[in-house]
């Protein structure tokens, strides 16, 4: 509901005085024309005051831009690291690693399941010797770096803190983002390893070892990408998502860390999709959703623990492979979105994305994008722009009153747990079917031509032009790795890695054992990711998916 | 419409998780009146191999999203082909124009590309099917 009161004049004050001690950008906050424009306007609560609707800081942008943070990942790690240092030169404020799928199965180059994806669609890390080449000669002290990894998620965060530790970086020092979301991958990406309750263990094991030793890390970002892109509605996608972050606290707390230790940490991770009011109006409400359940229903008193922080991703599924460059008009639309819903971070898709990993041209291209969207258009001088439309505010409550059905749903089927309604979720097939109900009506309404797409069933002319320029990846990647891991593994102590396995078969079989020093004993040993995974998988087991339409 | 005979097996061969498409697939088809066995992530062209002869099925059509093509799908079609199966795979997913020479020289019947509309791949699981199969 709209948080409209009769307090003004406090929100209004206390307001100002955030406002005033904020440090703001040395740029002038008028338009092109040259008229002043207030920091804020309409009613409060304002930005910066529970329940955060309006967006997390009193001044917003006019302190800080959004930090625009580039997905890359291809070939070997010493591809991607050129990639990275691209990034950094033309303007990037983070790194973002994009790892190939057998690393994000937790599969070694050399395994019969990696046959064909060694490298394709990210970067391969078999061992500690990749992850040093990937962040070779960038100060990790300097950088923030956000990995998309979840079912093997703390091995390879293991990996990044060996890396950082040998080149005299300390953990603690160490700023950036882990995805390490797997409720997600059962609901929608499919990227599982373990079943979900001991990967949910993992995930406690890292927020318990990032809050004592790393304060600048986030040890989940809780994404609600994956689900839309699976093809759920935006009301499913803020609904699924907040909840998996409601299940996050409710096991953090079980596994006896304090809410207000660990929820600052919390990021989430949202898509930008093409339905424009319809995007800003989730982002609006996923902020109002988690700072009055955090408070109300977890009893968290920082009001960190309230301000809901989110990455945003334009939406990979609305490009289309017709008339491939109509894309960056979208890209844009979806960037302003998230622009004007107050995102903390953001991606822009490439053009070609609908047809291979992007070209150097088209990341850049999508850079520039957000650059336009960021210095040119003037939406970065008032924070909340939209707030108090009415259209804006009724999509605001329409899809926190969605959200909250949902929510209640889960906690019925979890007597009074949000955390088990999840887990019976997954068992059931709520989620996916709830996705794949949406992603096939979605499909019928384009085949109909009820829904318009320009270039897929409407002015198609002009779809024959193919585009030329495509990222292709060198199949000799695929070989090239296998032979780095060979000789990785035939430099190593194998001693020292049976032992290292052996101390996490070890910890994995002890529930009350943190599992991030074994792993880091392990990675250090050049063990390889694969190698760490199987030893879990003895304890642990392996999950499927039951194959139901 | 569609010949109620028809029976495809559908699977995601190897690692990739993207099963968006392949599910929306098998709800066209089943809609269109085709038997559809759906075997979901994670399969083995051993598996698919072993499907295939079990429901004795038409076609396989397998979603590929991962640039895994060149090497997945040639594999699928020899697969078959060792276990004296005569029948077509049908590829659908993320193909660059370059690749779909290639493909169909390798003996892949068709290959459906991002956009294909219901209509289309019910058409293209008949053609393959009929032996006549057309890009």
């Amino acid at each position: 509901m709209s948080d409209h009161t009769t307090a003004g004049d406090e929100y209004r004050d206390a307001w100002q005085a955030a406002y005033e001690a904020a440090q703001l950008r040395d740029t002038a906050f008028s338009t092109m024309s040259g008229v002043e424009v207030d920091p804020v306007y309409g009613e409060g609560p304002y930005p910066g005051q529970y329940p955060y609707t309006r967006g997390i800081h009193a001044s917003m942008y006019r302190s800080r831009l959004w930090t625009m943070r580039m997905f890359a990942g291809f070939g070997t790690a010493e591809d991607t690291n050129v990639r990275f240092k691209e990034l950094l030169r033309n303007g990037g404020t983070g790194l973002s690693t994009a790892f190939d799928m057998p690393t994000l199965m937790g599969r070694d180059s050399d395994s019969e399941w990696s046959l064909g994806e060694v490298g394709r669609a990210g970067v391969a890390v078999d061992t500690l010797a990749d992850m040093e080449d990937l962040f070779a000669d960038i100060d990790l002290s300097g950088v923030s770096t956000s990995m998309t990894i979840n079912g093997p998620a703390p091995i390879v965060m293991a990996m990044y803190i060996a890396v950082a530790e040998k080149t005299g970086v300390e953990r603690a020092a160490l700023s950036g983002t882990i995805q390490n979301d797997i409720f997600k991958e059962y609901q929608a990406q499919k990227e599982y390893i373990f079943p979900p309750r001991p990967s949910v263990r993992l995930i406690t094991d890292m927020m318990r070892f990032t809050s004592a030793e790393m304060p600048r890390w986030h040890p989940v970002s809780v994404s609600g990408y994956h689900i839309r892109e699976a093809g759920s509605t935006a009301a499913q996608e803020l609904a699924f998502t907040i909840a998996n972050g409601f299940a996050y606290v409710e096991a953090a707390t079980a596994a006896g860390l304090d809410v207000d230790a660990f929820a600052p940490r919390l990021s989430f991770f949202f898509n930008a999709h093409s339905d424009f009011f319809e995007e800003i109006g989730k982002f609006r409400a996923a902020r109002r959703i988690w700072a009055r359940w955090m408070k109300e229903r977890y009893g968290a008193e920082d009001p960190k623990s309230h301000m809901l922080r989110f990455h945003t991703q334009t939406a990979g599924v609305s490009l289309t492979a017709q008339q491939p460059r109509n894309n960056i008009a979208r890209v844009a639309t979806q960037a302003l979105s998230a622009a004007l819903g107050g995102t903390q971070s953001l991606h822009t898709d490439s053009y070609d994305e609908a047809l291979a990993l992007p070209t150097e041209e088209a990341a850049r291209i999508a850079l520039r994008t957000q650059q336009i969207v960021a210095h040119e258009t003037g939406v970065t001088n008032v924070a909340d722009p939209l707030g108090g439309a009415p259209y804006v505010e009724w999509m605001t409550d329409e899809m926190e009153r969605q959200a909250e059905e949902v929510f209640a749903h889960l906690d019925r089927l979890g007597d009074g747990s949000i955390l088990e309604g999840v887990y019976a979720g997954i068992e059931d097939g709520y989620f996916v079917s709830e996705i794949a109900e949406a992603s096939y009506r979605f499909q019928r309404e384009v085949n109909s031509g009820q829904r318009i797409i320009v270039g897929v069933n409407a002015f198609t002319e002009g779809n024959e032009d193919s585009e030329q320029n495509l990222l292709r990846i060198d199949p000799g990647v695929e070989d090239l790795q296998r032979k780095r891991l060979a000789a990785v593994k035939s430099d190593r102590d194998d001693t020292a890695v049976d032992a290292a396995l052996a101390r996490v078969r070890a910890d994995a079989a002890d529930p009350g054992t943190n599992l991030m020093p074994a792993f880091i004993d392990a990675v250090s040993a050049y063990a390889t990711l694969e190698e760490v995974v199987e030893a879990l998988e003895s304890e642990f087991g392996r999950y499927t998916e039951k194959a139901v339409i | 419409m569609a010949d109620p005979q028809i029976r495809i097996v559908l699977a995601k061969l190897g690692l990739d998780g993207h099963d968006r498409g392949l599910r929306v697939v098998t709800r066209m088809l089943r809609d269109a009146g085709f038997e559809v066995v759906y075997l979901g992530l994670r399969q083995t062209t051993e598996m698919v191999v072993s499907a295939a002869i079990q429901e004795d099925a038409d076609a396989v059509g397998l979603s590929l999203h991962n640039a895994s093509h060149m090497t997945l799908a040639p594999r699928m079609v020899q697969a078959l082909r060792d276990a004296d199966l005569d029948i077509p795979v049908i590829v659908g997913g993320i193909i660059p124009d370059d690749d779909i020479g290639p493909l169909r020289d390798a003996g892949v019947a068709a290959i459906l590309g991002p956009g294909a509309s219901a209509a289309d791949v019910a058409q293209a699981v008949r053609d393959a099917v009929a032996g006549s199969a057309t890009v």
